[in-house]
């Protein structure tokens, strides 16, 4: 079979993708912003390439790892002072309202 | 015939005004907001409990300091009681908590020169310019060219539970997500590390889904790349 041919139906087979394209396109395709050809065409790679199923592996495992991450911590002085400010708030509320009263 | 009997449970619940497990969660979002409204001190500490870590990541993307970040997190508290009378329920509260975080942090980070809209900065604009991996880890030649030189490995499906179980790899995440252009940081920390959608996030940091895309698409590749020497081959 003659080279160029078969560089062509890889190719195609392959999408017409290059892996660093799906390395950069991963993201547009998780997103779902991708037409049907193009989602097709990429899909088509993935197919035949366990590389670039892997990389789109790891980066959903990425997301998945970071939307685990534990919150930051917040110091009980930063908690404490919020308490405070929340009843002064509080308090200011159950004030009567100058302007009402002023209509009196 | 049987749609009619499965139905009825459902229907009976209703008719007793007990709450489907949706209407729950929407009631306790709704009760959430009331009772702030009310004044309701412990509802406030567990709300307070509940998203002031979140909030305090967010902060830090935008100011330069952890005690800058403390004070934006107060200062967004204090916005939620100014405004919660107001709040209409249009957005999530925590989507709500997010965008007024965001308008304090920019006007601190601003006054302390570490915040730039967008478009004005060199640095915050970034990610709009070449790969966001490097061409060394592709065949530039040949028949191959444009191919994994180095194929990534698989990653067991426990990988999110085994990287963060090891305090040196989560340290090393961390470490990767500060080190993000700001823009970079805030879009990953708030559609992958907070869970809010990319709608939601292009209106609360004000910028297109396009550009959204592109720096969590590099912000993503980044933290990938500090996470695989950890857990490739399965080690932690």
């Amino acid at each position: 079979m003659d080279k160029n041919f078969k560089q062509q139906l890889m190719g195609y087979l392959l999408g017409n993708f290059s892996c660093k394209e799906i390395a950069e396109l991963v993201t547009d395709y998780l997103e779902g912003s991708f037409s049907l050809s193009q989602r097709l065409r990429f899909q088509m790679h993935l197919g035949l390439c366990l590389a670039c199923r892997n990389y789109l592996h790891q980066m959903k495992y990425t997301v998945a790892t970071l939307h685990q991450l534990p919150s930051e911590a917040v110091p009980a002085h930063v908690k404490e002072e919020l308490m405070k400010r929340f009843r002064t708030w509080k308090h200011e509320q159950s004030l009567p309202n100058p302007s009402s009263d002023s209509q009196l | 015939m049987s749609f009619l009997v499965w139905s009825w449970p459902s229907n009976l619940l209703f008719a007793l005004g007990v709450p489907t497990l949706q209407e729950t969660m929407q009631l306790d979002e709704a009760g959430l907001v009331r009772a702030l409204q009310r004044g309701d001190e412990r509802v406030f500490a567990a709300a307070m409990d509940l998203y002031s870590g979140s909030l305090l990541r967010l902060a830090m993307s935008f100011v330069p300091s952890r005690a800058v970040a403390e004070e934006v997190v107060q200062e967004t508290w204090m916005g939620v009681l100014e405004g919660i009378g107001r709040f209409e329920g249009r957005s999530s509260f925590k989507t709500w908590l997010f965008r007024i975080l965001t308008n304090r942090a920019k006007t601190r980070g601003t006054r302390e020169r570490r915040y730039e809209p967008f478009g004005l900065s060199g640095t915050d604009s970034e990610g709009d310019d070449g790969p966001s991996l490097e061409d060394s880890l592709f065949v530039t030649e040949g028949s191959g060219k444009g191919h994994w030189a180095d194929p990534p490995q698989g990653w067991e499906p426990d990988t999110p539970e085994r990287a963060l179980l090891s305090k040196e790899c989560r340290m090393a995440i961390e470490t990767a997500i500060n080190a993000l252009p700001d823009t970079q940081r805030q879009v990953i920390t708030l559609r992958d590390v907070e869970g809010v959608s990319a709608e939601e996030v292009c209106n609360i940091l004000s910028i297109s889904e396009t550009n959204q895309r592109v720096l969590l698409h590099r912000a993503r590749t980044k933290v990938r790349g500090v996470l695989d020497p950890y857990v490739r081959g399965g080690n932690t």
